[in-house]
């Protein structure tokens, strides 16, 4: 080994051991900041010891690719955080696309030189079919998201048996090229069925199932640089790669926890395709309220729980639910957001949201942190969040969230949604939580109704 | 390659699978979106691997996969380290400005 080499080597054992710092500063936000720095060092650093690879002979190419990478870059790491969960899917994306063209290339550069082993081809093999079904499957997660694609579960007849059957033929095409390397002439079938099997995994999955499925990519975008790192036998892409991989596949758990379903459930099972609204919705009567209703009501509390979801963020309402937290907590009132795991398109995203807006993290409590509470808890005010407070799920065995954990908005004295319409929520469910005695709908666009309120409770009385 | 260079780097993914299920399951759930963007810019790491392809020029279309690998890799890079700091950045204590 040149000197090089054990230089290379020395800076990516570097980089893996402060990427390993990198995610354990996550632990807290007092910390978090100097984890992006950790980051940032360890990839700096593998890409000095990259460069310095003697096998390289030009930088052309390589310099024009880092070039057109920041211009990308940077502006995608502008957009609004509410385009989060897109940008999110985008990246997966990219990181699947890149996994995908390494192998390719490898595959081709080993096959022309005669350099093939089982092992490389196995590992290519694996590599590839992560990475471009990861691009795809991605892609189409992402376009589900920025709406540019239906957000309703695509379905069609025996959709499952088509999918798995297609997979498994790339499967079988895949372990056939490694058997008998004569073959291949499969390998563009490989990548082909890939791609397309990235795209018809995403199409019957609905816009509520966008957390978990964001998370599974990630898992897959993290096990494609995994096999990356087997193909080109290189330690510190392993270990990115399984960190990833695992930080993936931790957060698709909690997010099926969170909704009391498996994988196979999530995949395969189109949730919401048909919004199973009881057509004889009967009508049961709801009680309004003003503004300057819930105005009044919330001077006399002293406790308030607003309870956000995804309805918040299509609002843009965070800002005026900071006025609110800001009125509330000038009168002496103790208010506290609950932040169910699965409220909005990805984990996190509303304490992101709210984070934005300037409510102090402090004031962020987890379902089941604040569900004990809840009984004590005087107001609790829904702001577009829907399934994740449906007391049906605690009780009703026909209803198809029943067992998913919920927020117990429905435990407090006085619960105040903030709701459009009654047009059931995403999945199409009636949410029973409305028509009970100690809830009242303030009805209209979040924004303005919180606006409203936020008027009233400041004394300028300005409802329009 | 040596049998025994597969075997240590299974080794290398059993033991950053479980550092990396340690280290996770202690990340604050408040912090799940930015944690979110810091492993996918953690892991175009996979930009070292495509740097080799688009630079030994072996053949032009080994180059051109090469480069374009790159470029995504780095796109990750850029947008996911830029992105998570501006997160962060947004989270603070009750009382304390930005």
């Amino acid at each position: 080994m040149s000197l090089v080499e054990h230089l290379t080597q020395a800076t990516y054992l570097a980089a893996a051991a402060l990427f390993i710092f990198s995610l354990r500063w996550l632990s807290t936000p007092k910390t978090a900041r100097q984890g992006v720095a950790a980051g940032v060092a360890g990839m700096t650093l593998a890409v000095i010891g990259t460069v310095l690879h003697p096998e390289i002979v030009s930088y052309k190419w390589i310099l024009i690719a880092l070039v057109v990478g920041t211009a990308i870059g940077v502006p995608l790491s502008w957009v609004p955080l509410t385009a989060v969960p897109q940008r999110t899917a985008l990246s997966h994306a990219f990181g699947g696309l890149a996994a995908g063209l390494v192998g390719t290339a490898k595959y081709m550069l080993w096959l022309q030189d005669g350099e093939l082993t089982e092992f490389r081809t196995f590992a290519i093999v694996v590599e590839v079919l992560l990475g471009y079904l990861t691009f795809t499957g991605s892609l189409m997660a992402a376009g589900k998201l920025q709406e540019v694609l239906p957000t309703r579960p695509i379905t069609y007849k025996n959709q499952n048996v088509i999918n798995l059957l297609l997979l498994a033929v790339a499967i079988a095409s895949g372990l056939y090229i490694v058997a008998r390397p004569e073959t291949w002439q499969l390998f563009p079938v490989v990548v082909v069925l890939s791609l397309l099997f990235g795209v018809l995994l995403i199409l019957p999955i609905g816009g509520a199932d966008m957390p978990t499925v964001i998370s599974l990519l990630n898992s897959y975008a993290g096990l494609s640089a995994v096999a990356m790192g087997f193909v080109l036998e290189n330690k510190v892409l392993i270990t990115a790669g399984a960190l990833d991989g695992s930080s993936g596949f931790i957060l698709s758990v909690i997010m099926c926890k969170a909704m009391n379903r498996s994988f196979t459930n999530v995949l395969f099972g189109a949730f919401g395709q048909v919004a199973q609204v009881q057509a004889a919705a009967e009508a049961k009567a709801v009680k309004s309220a003003t503004p300057r209703d819930v105005a009044d009501i919330l001077e006399n509390a002293s406790s308030v729980v607003v309870i956000p979801g995804y309805g918040m963020a299509v609002a843009q309402a965070q800002h005026r639910v900071r006025e609110l937290y800001d009125q509330l907590s000038k009168r002496g009132i103790d208010c506290r957001f609950a932040i169910h795991p699965v409220a909005g398109r990805m984990p996190g995203h509303m304490n992101v949201l709210l984070a934005e807006a300037e409510v102090p993290y402090t004031a962020l409590s987890e379902m089941d942190d604040i569900n004990p509470d809840m009984p004590q808890v005087d107001v609790a005010i829904v702001v577009g969040a829907n399934d994740v407070v449906n007391p049906a799920a605690r009780h009703d065995k026909t209803s198809p969230i029943f067992g998913m954990p919920i927020i117990n908005a429905d435990k407090a004295k006085t619960v105040i949604a903030i709701k459009r319409s009654m047009n059931p929520g995403f999945a199409g469910i009636e949410n029973e939580l409305y028509y009970g005695d100690n809830c009242l709908m303030a009805f209209g666009d979040a924004k303005a109704v919180l606006g409203d309120i936020v008027k009233a409770l400041s004394g300028e009385g300005g409802i329009h | 390659m040596h049998t025994l260079d597969l075997w240590s780097m299974l080794f290398v993914f059993m033991l950053a699978t479980f550092v990396g299920f340690q280290v996770i399951q202690n990340v604050s759930r408040l912090l799940h979106t930015p944690l979110m963007s810091l492993t996918n810019a953690i892991s175009a790491i996979a930009i070292v691997g495509s740097i080799i392809i688009a630079g030994e020029e072996k053949t032009v279309l080994s180059t051109v996969l090469g480069a374009v690998a790159v470029a995504a890799s780095m796109t990750n890079i850029v947008s996911g380290f830029l992105i998570t700091d501006r997160m962060l950045k947004m989270f603070r204590e009750k009382g304390k400005p930005r």
